[in-house]
């Protein structure tokens, strides 16, 4: 993951900022600020025309039809692949690349494949404190069905991993499974370290990559890695659709997801064979259109250039947590690391002793929309010990303008709850 | 459009920066039941003692937004010395109240038992629910509906578990 300061280059935001039709949406007599990018971000006409496109000229069914349209859309989905695996960096995109639902699935993907056929009673699996739960809940699922243990990478009060004991922490762990980016304090781990630890121990490396991979730049060499998980609507594309990298070799070995059309070369009375990688773990009707739209995110991101994107949320988060600061002082308190070099552009935050939800009810009477609640990390939260927080995301459209209507919002917030 | 005003009403934010019957009791022989709203974490503990049919004492302790907490605030206050049929018909009432807009409203699902769902809306007597009419504006903001019931099934889960139904 590249840093870049002082490029030179910065970015237009303001002429961006038109390629997206709901950023001129009026909320509650403001004008939209939309800062739940980590949830969800929006899409550009870029995105939603290539989408409409594809659906009023070429759509038919994938990998089936003989005839021209829906040869023309098999060779625009395979396109999309290796478009994404280009994005990533990935060796083999024609075979390492599987469409999922979302990033969760690809996760429950790798555990009912990968897990279910290399871990047994008695192995470890080693998560991370600051973990989502869908790099969670599957091999809590799976721990339970056959007995395996999972041990916790701990956080400190900075929201850094603490990793002075990962050597023994992996020792004779099976598996690791950590975010490149924490969705709630925006930690940016060190991939490359854990993984290599991880890798002399003999454990893979499953990462989320889920809010990494929309905000700065990505290639699963460097990372180290074997699989990596994320999700299209994160990315500036359509729902329904995620993404799993998984290094071949690994893929290669395993067997199928669910079962049906598509995953199988052969199906006899007396059973089936599997197809090859990647549409061994598709089984049935992809999410085409929303391919073609993630395909179509993907140009939008690598047009923009993913360093330039970087370098513009680290400026902005450090205008944040800087002007957050000066205003509010001691009122405000920021979750994760100090330094916005350390940290993607998710800001969570105590605000004095409002409630999240309250904070949000009343900023969204301004047009701001931020999440309240836990962000599906709650062992995180008791690790923090909060019930919820209240988070402001970043994306490429958003600026230093969005951040100054945050902060006014809040200043009423503070002052309705007296 | 729902104002703010609508949502926090002043009975509310009173509730809410003073909250009534705050504590536990000790259990037992009190009845100890926890609730947790899963969207947001919130977390509530209700303590109650029921003797001879009645709702002799309650406390409320846990932690949450200004909806739950006053909610809650507002609970303890108008069920505690009453009989646990008076109760019950209260939660029936508050809850057909946090639910009159539901048909409309897919999202305002509060997770209730699947009895309600089926059931025609009764008419409401808002009326008879004194100073807690003041949450009825909470309806207009679906998400927050979660907020304001999360009390009222920790403590009917409290009764029933008392004195089974």
């Amino acid at each position: 993951m590249a840093e870049l300061n002082g490029t030179g280059a910065e970015l237009d935001v303001a002429t961006l900022r038109k390629d997206f039709p709901l950023l001129s949406l009026e909320v509650n007599g403001h004008p939209i600020t939309y800062l739940d990018s980590a949830a969800s971000s929006q899409r550009p006409v870029q995105v939603l025309d290539a989408m409409r496109e594809y659906d009023e000229t070429t759509h038919a069914n994938v990998h089936r039809g003989v005839y021209g349209i829906a040869e023309e859309a098999t060779r625009r989905f395979e396109a999309a692949r290796i478009n994404v695996g280009r994005f990533v960096g990935a060796p083999n995109p024609s075979r390492e690349i599987v469409f999922a639902k979302n990033a969760t699935e690809c996760l429950n993907l790798v555990a009912r494949t990968w897990g279910s056929t290399h871990l047994h009673a008695g192995d470890t699996v080693v998560l991370t404190e600051m973990e989502h739960h869908a790099n969670i809940v599957p091999w809590q699922m799976l721990a339970a069905e056959q007995e395996l243990n999972l041990r916790w990478i701990p956080i400190d009060d900075d929201g850094h991993l603490v990793l002075d004991d990962l050597e023994q922490l992996v020792d004779g762990a099976k598996l690791v499974g950590v975010t490149c980016m924490s969705n709630v304090l925006g930690t940016l781990n060190p991939m490359r370290h854990i993984a290599d630890v991880a890798h002399a121990a003999g454990a893979i490396v499953v990462a989320d990559g889920a809010q990494s991979v929309p905000h700065l730049p990505t290639d699963v060499t460097s990372l180290g890695v074997d699989v990596l998980a994320f999700s299209a609507h994160k990315m500036v594309g359509p729902t329904g659709i995620g993404v799993l990298w998984g290094r071949d070799e690994l893929l290669s070995d395993l067997p199928p997801f669910l079962g049906g059309g598509e995953m199988i070369l052969d199906v006899r009375k007396d059973g089936f064979t599997p197809n090859d990688i990647p549409w061994r773990f598709e089984a049935g009707t992809p999410p085409i259109t929303e391919a073609i739209g993630l395909g179509a995110a993907v140009d939008y991101l690598r047009g923009i250039g993913m360093e330039l994107i970087r370098a513009h949320e680290i400026a902005l988060t450090t205008y944040a947590m800087a002007a957050l600061h000066e205003r509010f002082g001691d009122d405000i308190h920021i979750f994760g690391p100090k330094d916005a070099v350390e940290r993607g552009g998710v800001l969570s935050f105590a605000f004095r002793d409002v409630h999240p939800h309250d904070i949000s009810q009343i900023l969204d009477q301004y047009g701001v929309c931020v999440r309240a609640g836990h962000h599906c990390a709650k062992p995180l939260m008791r690790r923090l010990g909060v019930n919820a927080t209240a988070r402001a995301s970043f994306a490429l459209y958003n600026d230093k303008s969005d951040v100054d209507t945050l902060i006014e919002a809040l200043d009423a917030t503070g002052a309705f709850f007296g | 459009m729902p104002g703010l005003e609508d949502l926090y009403r002043e009975i509310i934010l009173d509730h809410y920066r003073s909250p009534r019957n705050r504590g536990e009791l000790e259990s037992p022989p009190a009845q100890r039941v926890e609730g947790f709203n899963p969207l947001c974490g919130d977390e509530i503990v209700v303590t109650l003692e029921v003797t001879g049919g009645v709702v002799s004492d309650i406390k409320i302790a846990g932690s949450g937004c200004s909806i739950s907490q006053s909610s809650a605030s507002l609970m303890s206050a108008a069920v505690k010395g009453r009989p646990v049929t008076e109760v019950r018909e209260l939660i029936r009432t508050f809850k057909g109240m946090m639910s009159i807009h539901g048909s409309t409203l897919p999202s305002a699902d509060d997770g209730s038992t699947p009895d309600d769902e089926a059931s025609e809306p009764e008419p409401i007597d808002i009326e008879a629910l004194g100073e807690l009419a003041a949450l009825q504006g909470v309806v207009k903001f679906p998400v927050r509906i979660k907020c304001a019931t999360l009390s009222w099934n920790t403590l009917a889960q409290g009764l029933d578990e008392s004195e089974p139904a």
